[in-house]
């Protein structure tokens, strides 16, 4: 077994979508990035897959260590090595990331030939198994289709396939269930958990809603206006919340249980402006137990003594909020 | 904040809006229709919030837009205040639809990018030819402040100088202007982030106190429609399935398809992982060739063999609750 480990450092593009952000990933675990858009979920993401446009600038300190050794320092063709070899991604929307023109056997075996060398016939076999083990009911069928003939659960099942055809040993999944309806999207959601477990793969899973992530992950991440603000065990994170803004996300999301209309808490205000961010703490504007210090010093992604758990937050839920000056 | 269900009245007066089996048919090609509605009917009463729930295809849009005359519905009536608009000629309808103005999903493309603030929402009562210039700028300011937009900072602005949520704000000011009877959102906070679609939720009940409105909420996001809406109809490949007061839709749903939407919804709560109800595997049926019988019966874990031969009609099962279903599930 080996240990995976990612040290992932990135800092400042010319808009400072991620900003300072470091973690450590662990083989087998499955992490929730969780964030409203604009956040920096998404570019962190593809900051790891080296898939950025060429506009994006990434810090010269940054480092990106993936099984101890630096994504950085590779050239593109030894990172193509590595990208759905053992980096795999899953996207939003499987019509957009499929290709319309190529049959769907023809793009499982597409990665099996280029990454393994596998001959034809080989891959095509392997492309059946792929995708009877993505619960696809008709695989021989459905390898001769076109992903237009395919409903959007199926075609991200295809999706899916393809990212596990060569045993990757970190998935992301970037909204991988945002496009498909909820009958839909607790399938997609376990599979992927199951798949997950099964390989004893690390999964980033990138999200907005913080109900998908509450009973699929084994931690969560929560990020705002580029920064990472509250790290922890799912559990902790919604057991004992100590960001303001995660405590704000939950709270505004409608609850199943609220009588009907019942006046949702709200956060005031907008998200900052990423090529000047507000000082201090970049929730302080919005954030109602902000005081002086907070617009003006940032607080460090750090822990107060609970191992794994770390919050970014000067003034943290559970603390008095109004303290008297000494 | 949490208030009890309003009492009702024994004797509940017209309706604000009666939908008669609607029906929407598109062309595709020469030969082949699709009937995205198939004989729909609902009632909104006075003050009111129908919600129309369903997975995407389900019609629930197609419904919206014909109640809107956007365009006019292939059959059926769409009464609004005791006038079937879709029996009016255009020049009739042009001058109802003071009475009925919707907001939409994307809030972005559904601003005119070129127009400043001030000309996008004052052209409901130029088409209409409502007042002076100066009732109409003063018109416009009112709603601009009641959205909650400072009307001196977003006059003269364009919609890309916005964001989201404040453009979601414009449209409802749009929508408002006007002083309808009737609002009818299509799925207006899909589009925008949590905490910006909370302060929309807020806005648009606000509004309809504020503007007494009866609303007409379509959404595929249950936890939202609960929150925002008096009743709920549950749609299905063009058909209502189910139809209930919320509060009794999400506690004890009668169709299965109702149970299996609201078992499969994710929360925010690592405690309660969904135990969604299998629903059989298969294909999604398309409306295209949608199944005989119950429209759910390809994938219902309770369908027997009368299902896939005899439609079910929408029956009373309770007070204020009907149901399309041959084996409801409060018959066990």
């Amino acid at each position: 077994m080996e240990n995976l480990h990612t040290h992932f450092m990135t800092e400042r593009g010319l808009v400072r979508a991620v900003d300072g952000v470091s973690f450590t990933l662990k083989q087998g675990v499955t992490l929730g990035l969780v964030g409203e858009s604009g956040c920096g979920k998404t570019i962190l993401s593809r900051t790891l897959m080296g898939l950025l446009p060429p506009s994006a600038r990434i810090s010269a300190q940054a480092r990106i260590l993936f099984n101890g050794r630096d994504l950085r320092g590779l050239g593109e063709k030894q990172l193509r090595a590595i990208r759905g070899r053992e980096v795999a991604m899953i996207f939003q929307d499987p019509m957009t990331s499929l290709n319309p023109v190529m049959k769907v056997g023809a793009q499982i075996s597409e990665t099996l030939v280029y990454h393994l060398g596998m001959t034809k016939a080989e891959a095509h076999a392997r492309g059946v198994e792929l995708l009877r083990a993505v619960g696809i009911a008709t695989p021989e069928r459905r390898i001769e289709q076109y992903p237009h003939q395919l409903s959007g659960g199926i075609r991200q099942r295809v999706a899916i396939a393809i990212a596990l055809a060569c045993e990757p040993k970190l998935l992301i999944a970037d909204e991988p269930t945002t496009a498909l309806d909820v009958t839909v999207q607790s399938g997609i959601l376990d599979l992927l958990r199951e798949q997950q477990r099964e390989r004893n793969m690390s999964m980033i899973l990138i999200t907005h809603d913080l109900g998908v992530v509450a009973g699929r992950t084994d931690e969560i991440a929560v990020m705002y206006a580029g920064k990472m603000v509250e790290r922890a065990s799912t559990k902790a994170l919604f057991g004992n919340t100590r960001m303001p803004y995660t405590r704000a996300l939950m709270e505004s999301i409608p609850q199943l249980d609220y009588p009907t209309h019942t006046r949702l808490k709200t956060i005031s205000g907008q998200p900052p402006n990423l090529i000047y961010p507000p000082p201090g703490c970049r929730f302080a504007p919005r954030c109602s137990r902000a005081e002086a210090r907070c617009r003006e010093d940032e607080p460090a992604l750090d822990s107060d003594g609970a191992a794994d758990h770390t919050f970014a937050c000067w003034r943290p839920v559970g603390t008095p909020v109004v303290e008297t000056a000494a | 904040m949490i208030s009890e269900a309003m009492p009702r009245q024994a004797a509940q007066p017209e309706p604000v809006l009666r939908v008669e089996d609607l029906v929407v048919e598109y062309r595709l090609g020469k030969r082949e229709v699709v009937q995205a509605v198939s004989g729909v009917s609902f009632e909104i009463y006075q003050g009111e919030t129908l919600g129309l729930v369903g997975e995407s295809g389900c019609g629930k849009s197609s419904a919206a837009r014909a109640v809107m005359q956007l365009p006019a519905p292939t059959a059926g009536k769409v009464i609004l205040n005791g006038v079937d608009l879709a029996a009016l000629n255009n020049s009739d309808l042009r001058r109802q639809r003071k009475q009925f103005q919707m907001i939409f999903q994307d809030p972005i493309s559904s601003l005119n990018p070129r127009r400043k603030v001030s000309d996008i929402v004052e052209m409901p009562l130029l088409v209409m030819g409502e007042g002076t210039p100066e009732e109409r700028a003063k018109r416009v300011r009112d709603v601009l402040a009641a959205v909650g937009l400072d009307p001196e900072a977003s006059l003269d602005r364009r919609p890309f100088q916005f964001s989201g949520g404040q453009c979601q704000r414009i449209s409802i000011a749009r929508a408002l202007v006007s002083e309808p009877l009737m609002l009818i959102c299509d799925e207006p906070v899909s589009a925008l982030d949590v905490s910006i679609q909370a302060q929309i939720i807020n806005l648009l009940q606000d509004m309809k106190e504020r503007y007494h409105l009866t609303m007409l909420f379509i959404s595929h996001d249950l936890s939202v429609v609960k929150v925002v809406c008096d009743r709920v109809a549950v749609m299905y490949l063009g058909r209502v399935c189910e139809l209930a007061d919320s509060e009794t839709l999400y506690r004890q749903p009668a169709h299965p398809y109702t149970a299996a939407l609201l078992s499969a919804i994710p929360e925010a709560d690592p405690n309660r992982t969904p135990q969604p109800i299998a629903m059989k595997e298969g294909e999604l049926p398309s409306a295209t060739n949608p199944p005989p019988g119950c429209r759910f019966n390809t994938r219902c874990p309770r369908a027997r063999e009368i299902c896939t031969q005899v439609v079910p009609p929408l029956e009373t099962i309770a007070d204020r609750h009907t149901v399309a279903c041959h084996f409801p599930l409060t018959a066990d």
